[in-house]
């Protein structure tokens, strides 16, 4: 009699191998964890050659950007072991700005200036709505949902020229102008900020949503019953406790934006150029000048880089609030 | 609020951030203010919901400098509403709340992505300047060409390409990393890609793909290790129809990381119990996974891919900054940009694009559906 089969039934052949085979992984866990960890060391095994496999082209172009620019330009970057020549020269031509519009300096503070605001935003304005959809029923409450979600996926294409020509020159319905153009281009960074937030809200409220709609019902309803009206509820208790979701979202609308090139390429012309633009026009124009592309590009990933290491554990818990429970 | 903006422009951009994240969250407590205030009963609020009905307008002619909405604003908030409230049966002043909240988003929202979405459906029946009604000529040209017919078949490839492989190989590489040592970081280096922009990516693949002749030192690392064992180079993204593959790797090396975060969450949430009960039964590792951990995060792969179907339908920057979409590499999202100076053939890809994203957002919806439903 075995321990998984007390009593005697009778089984068939099949049946009672594969009881066979339970008992024996009960041993194999309980006694030998040694032949566990060996099929798992497998596993580990193939796990480290595809982060070797995905790492490798990002390691390449670190090493090539402090390769001089002769030897870029005649060998691959993997010499570097048998024929060592390490220079911050790259580094150094890119930033004192050589041939775009804007000085690489100049584009990595656009970057900021375009981004931070860029990052604010769309989440003080998806909140509410988020808390409006998820916490005051009105008609026709899900239907705007939905097609708010809807919105989610026109491609930015779509939006691009009818909104550039609605800064450029306003609105206007016939002959009755509804409001006039920004005209505010140039040196304003008011065009991006306003395209940035527009495009950031439909994932914004959805993945605000999912999380504010989440917070017990008790606790507004005790808010409810003190005499707290949305307001209060909404400023003294969904904000906070949506704290996690909303520095997520932050953190993806930061990485978001600051990689952006097709909204820049489109509202930030000239001089308030970020750090993906003039990125572009080095690669464009100067397809050959391979030494200002590898340290220009290391230049613009440092920050994306740094924010994703230091906050890393906010990113799965921003991914997971818009996907289902468990 | 363009003179704001322009004085903004005028100052050091390092000043004009604090200050324009100041303005804004003023604007948002002065709003959230009015929405606390509007309900409460009494003389006092309601002078100064009086008072709201007064300055609104008068803030929303400061903003946007037209007379007209200032009007249309205080007609809908002293008449309306008064109206409403009267009758309201959910007390006074709730109308009022869920417009404050709402509204700045569906207002944005509607001139930012409604209003642009309505007009290029109709910009494209119209000619390229955008003012005689030309019918479907701009499709005819979308169709008749070769070259754009390419583009489309090249965007359906990626759709379909793209996805699975980003899916598998994620899935693939969380179930390997579940509880391996070093974990994180494993992980991390997985998911960095996704904090590259796509032009850096473009940046680091171009030192991956690039070809020289076969008689000089090769630079890219494909072709270096395919000439260290003496073949010869191959120009990867200039022949086609594989040049096309070959940019697809780059979205997959992206997207990849996305796949595995959100898997690997997945997977460590389905119920040790299903497995163990699975253990006991007998089955090998390879039915554990197929039979207890794919079902169990059936919902979580149908997010990963629409996810990176979306994402790969709007790819643009790869294409762009690889190959300007030359040699049969074009996709749709790089001819609406290429071609934005005749607004009607570049509306009419936009459509089409639209068209073939269409069927994820319905299958999206419906999944919501669903879930809404089982909450």
């Amino acid at each position: 009699m075995s321990a998984v089969a007390p009593i005697d039934l009778p089984v068939d052949q099949r049946t009672t191998a594969q009881l066979a085979r339970g008992e024996k992984a009960i041993e194999r866990t309980t006694l030998k964890k040694s032949k566990d960890r060996l099929t798992s060391k497998g596993a580990t095994i193939a796990a480290i050659i595809i982060a070797i496999l995905w790492t490798t082209p990002t390691f390449g172009l670190l090493v090539t950007s402090f390769r001089p620019p002769e030897l870029i330009n005649t060998s691959g970057w993997w010499t570097i072991f048998t024929n060592p020549g390490f220079t911050v020269s790259n580094y150094d031509a890119v930033l004192n700005g050589e041939a775009t519009t804007v000085t690489l300096g100049q584009a990595f503070i656009n970057s900021i200036a375009i981004t931070l605001p860029a990052a604010l935003f769309p989440l003080v304005i998806a909140s509410m709505a988020a808390y409006a959809f998820a916490w005051i029923p009105f008609k026709g409450r899900n239907i705007l949902f939905i097609g708010v979600f809807a919105l989610q996926v026109v491609p930015i294409q779509m939006a691009l020229v009818p909104l550039l020509s609605l800064f450029a020159r306003g609105l206007s319905v016939g002959d009755t102008e509804i409001f006039a153009g920004l005209g505010a281009g140039g040196n304003s960074y008011g065009q991006i900020w306003i395209a940035h937030t527009i495009f950031a809200l439909p994932l914004a409220i959805f993945l605000l949503h999912n999380f504010i709609s989440e917070i017990p019902q008790e606790l507004i309803e005790a808010a409810r019953v003190d005499g707290a009206g949305h307001g209060q509820t909404f400023f003294r208790i969904v904000l906070p406790l949506a704290m996690p979701a909303i520095a997520s979202f932050a953190i993806f609308q930061f990485l978001w934006v600051w990689n952006d090139l097709l909204v820049a390429l489109v509202f930030a012309d000239g001089a308030v150029g970020p750090i993906t633009k003039v990125l572009r026009e080095i690669t464009g124009n100067r397809g050959q000048d391979w030494y200002l592309l590898t340290s220009g590009a290391f230049i613009a990933m440092i920050v994306p880089l740094i924010v994703f290491f230091a906050l890393q554990r906010f990113f799965v818990r921003g991914l997971l609030a818009g996907s289902t429970k468990g | 609020m363009s003179g704001f903006l322009k004085w903004l422009a005028g100052l050091n951009p390092f000043a004009q951030i604090p200050l324009v994240i100041g303005a804004f969250l003023l604007v948002a407590g002065i709003l959230i203010f009015f929405i606390e205030i509007a309900p409460r009963t009494g003389r006092r609020y309601t002078i100064i919901r009086a008072l709201v009905c007064v300055f609104a307008p008068v803030t929303v002619f400061l903003l946007l400098g037209s007379i007209m909405v200032a009007a249309v604003v205080a007609a809908i908030l002293g008449g309306v509403f008064f109206l409403l409230d009267y009758r309201a049966r959910s007390g006074a002043g709730y109308l009022f709340q869920l417009i404050g909240f709402l509204s700045p988003a569906l207002f944005l929202l509607a001139i930012g992505l409604v209003y642009p979405t309505v007009a290029t459906f109709f910009k494209a029946f119209m000619n390229a300047r955008g003012n005689r009604f030309v019918g479907f000529e701009n499709f005819v040209f979308v169709f008749g060409q070769e070259a754009n017919r390419v583009a489309i078949i090249n965007t359906i490839i990626w759709v379909l390409v793209v996805p699975a492989f980003s899916t598998a190989v994620g899935l693939a590489y969380a179930v390997f990393v579940d509880k391996a040592r070093g974990e994180k970081i494993l992980k991390a280096l997985v998911f960095m890609p996704m904090a590259i922009s796509f032009v850096g990516a473009s940046i680091i693949w171009k030192f991956v793909y690039d070809a020289n002749q076969a008689d000089q030192p090769q630079i890219g690392l494909l072709n270096g290790i395919i000439t260290f064992f003496g073949g010869q180079p191959i120009d990867f993204i200039n022949v086609a129809p594989w040049n096309n593959l070959f940019l697809m790797v780059i979205l997959i090396w992206v997207q990849t990381g996305f796949a595995m975060v959100v898997l690997s969450a997945a997977i460590k949430g389905v119920p040790a119990e299903q497995m163990e009960a699975a253990q006991l039964d007998g089955t090998n590792a390879w039915q554990r996974f197929t039979n207890v951990t794919v079902p169990g995060i059936r919902s979580s792969l149908i997010v990963v891919l629409t996810t990176i179907s979306i994402a790969s339908l709007k790819v643009f920057d790869i294409v762009q900054t690889m190959t300007g979409g030359a040699n049969g590499t074009n996709v749709l999202a790089n001819a609406v940009y290429a071609q934005k100076l005749e607004e009607g053939r570049a509306s009419a890809f936009a459509v089409i694009l639209f068209l073939l994203v269409l069927p994820i957002i319905i299958y999206n919806v419906r999944q919501m559906r669903l879930q809404k439903e089982i909450r």
